[in-house]
């Protein structure tokens, strides 16, 4: 096993940090893993971060007054100041730490939409959003009769720019999108849109879930106001994730949950908030995870951000090719140029769990259903499809790999 | 694992002998499984002293739910619905031959909740129609 540090620069032998894909899956075949859109696997260091907390220095964080409190602390605050450079945040105050993308969509929705968005107040999304990015608007639209507006998505899979234009006419409060399409692959062309909604006059939320963990982001650069991501599909830990939003909107909101941690000071009757970024951190945190982000930010910026998208387009470029030449094989989505590493399709007549079951047998990982974006497979008129999905311990060898199991479950199946 | 799919689920999912829909019909009942899009409806045909006479499956899925779907139909035939109420989840993994994990387990008792729901006159199908059995 080759630990992180050994691994930077050599791509070739990557997989070796990522114990589990050493494995064989049930069928007794290599794994081959094409599911990191769902969760990408995690290398050695970042299991070794979280095991080093657990065993040296476990403690609750920012209030004790020990050895073992402070090296917590110390951790945790620390992966909170690497995440803020690696995502080009300005400050430690703008990074929250939260379950994940979808919780921090909903702490938006929750205390920032619930403070600033009236009954006829319209929310500008796009029919290629995440359930995590639709249904948290739904509910607000429920409680408070804001109004929701789609850009649409055309047959190539691209936003419709020109009707983009058009419905920022409607004055939108809110725009927020999907910044690479978990299904389609689609990577929206963030900054232009944002600068369009900002000159419309409405904040700006980008979901970063796809992109953060495949290409270089910067929240200045972008001028997004707040922008969600989870850590567990950038080689991170499940359960934690972050909130980025800029500090005077932080400031301005009350707070999201109530409890210990996000307070200053508590009477029977009343409490004072505390400040950025603790008050929207309710309870103890997922301080293992949080530290384990933070060692899963250092090992993607070892490699480089520019690598790790290199790479990837590399793969999707060629698995375009070879999947595209199929006749029987048909692709979701744009062109290579403007997708990320997602390939999503359907096969003439074999359907998504057939095939999912079929390439496990193979060793191969991949996802069948409707990713939840069940709206947006409405839109194409398919109840699901297959999806590949690609990371930086992916090689060409994999695609081939998939190409030879597919042209098997047609031959099966088909 | 392999034997998932085996000849006979191959088979009856290319070529189903139970595949339409009847109008008019005793009972019928539509339900999808929201996690795959799997969806099926299943019509009956009754005779006066309840035993069904004729029965067919629409709609789309995995190999998995069309093989059940087809078997579980001529199985039925000939019963009465009061055996149509006693099916357990046994009796469809019986028919299909094969074990399942629990995400292609809801694939194969899909029609199994479906046709219980019918004949049962439910508005709404729920798990507790095939679990527990």
């Amino acid at each position: 096993m080759k630990d992180c540090k050994q691994i930077i620069g050599e791509m070739d032998t990557i997989k070796e940090t990522f114990p589990a894909l050493g494995r064989q899956t049930t069928s007794g075949a290599d794994l081959v893993y094409l599911d990191s859109a769902a969760t990408s696997q995690k290398p050695e260091c970042v299991l070794q971060a979280m095991d080093d907390y657990y065993r040296r220095s476990n403690a609750n964080i920012h209030r004790g007054i020990h050895t073992l409190a402070e090296e917590a602390t110390a951790a945790y605050e620390g992966a909170r100041q690497r995440i803020a450079t690696f995502i080009g945040a300005a400050s430690y105050k703008e990074v929250i730490f939260t379950r994940n993308a979808t919780e921090s969509i909903n702490l938006v929705a929750y205390a920032w939409g619930r403070k600033n968005l009236k009954a006829g107040d319209v929310v500008l999304l796009t029919e290629m959003e995440h359930h995590a990015n639709l249904v948290p608007w739904q509910m607000l639209a429920e409680e408070r009769g804001i109004r929701l507006a789609f850009i649409s998505v055309t047959e190539e899979g691209l936003l419709e720019l020109d009707q983009y234009e058009e419905m920022l006419q409607l004055e939108p409060k809110l725009v927020s999108f999907i910044h690479m399409s978990n299904v389609l692959g689609t990577i929206n062309p963030a900054k232009e849109m944002i600068r369009k909604a900002k000159a419309a006059g409405a904040v700006t939320l980008l979901d970063g879930a796809q992109s953060v963990p495949h290409f270089a982001v910067d929240v200045q650069d972008l001028d997004v106001d707040f922008f969600a991501f989870s850590g567990h599909k950038m080689c991170g830990p499940t359960g934690v994730g972050v909130l980025y939003g800029r500090e005077a909107l932080l400031q301005a909101m009350p707070p999201f949950l109530g409890g210990g941690d996000m307070i200053r000071k508590v009477h029977l009757r009343s409490f004072t908030p505390n400040e950025l970024p603790y008050k929207f951190e309710a309870g103890t945190s997922a301080i293992a995870e949080a530290i384990g982000l933070g060692a899963a930010v250092d090992f993607l910026e070892k490699i480089g951000m520019s690598h790790v998208t290199a790479h990837e387009r590399e793969l999707t470029r060629y698995a375009m090719q070879v999947m595209g030449d199929i006749p029987w094989i048909h692709i979701l989505g744009p062109g290579a140029e403007q997708r990320g590493g997602v390939i999503s399709f359907t096969l003439d007549g074999v359907h998504p769990h057939d095939i999912a079951q079929l390439l496990d047998w193979d060793g191969i990982a991949v996802r069948a259903g409707h990713h939840c974006a069940m709206p947006l497979h409405e839109k194409f008129n398919i109840s699901a499809t297959t999806r590949a999905s690609f990371y930086i311990y992916n090689d060409l060898s994999d695609v081939d790999a998939l190409v030879a199991s597919l042209r098997r479950v047609k031959e099966k199946l088909g | 694992m392999d034997d998932l799919y085996r000849e006979l689920i191959i088979e009856r999912n290319r070529s189903p002998h139970y595949r339409g829909e009847l109008d008019p019909n005793d009972y019928t009942f539509q339900d999808e499984n929201p996690l795959c899009g799997d969806n099926i409806r299943i019509d009956v045909r009754t005779d006066d002293a309840g035993i069904i006479t004729e029965a067919a499956f629409s709609g789309h899925g995995c190999a998995i739910s069309q093989a059940s779907s087809d078997l579980l139909i001529e199985f039925v035939i000939g019963k009465s619905v009061e055996d149509v109420k006693r099916l357990t989840k046994e009796d469809v993994l019986n028919l299909l031959g094969i074990q399942l994990g629990p995400v292609r387990l809801k694939c194969a008792l899909l029609p199994l909740k479906v046709i219980k729901a019918g004949v049962y006159g439910l508005t709404e199908a729920t798990d507790d129609l095939v679990e527990g059995a």
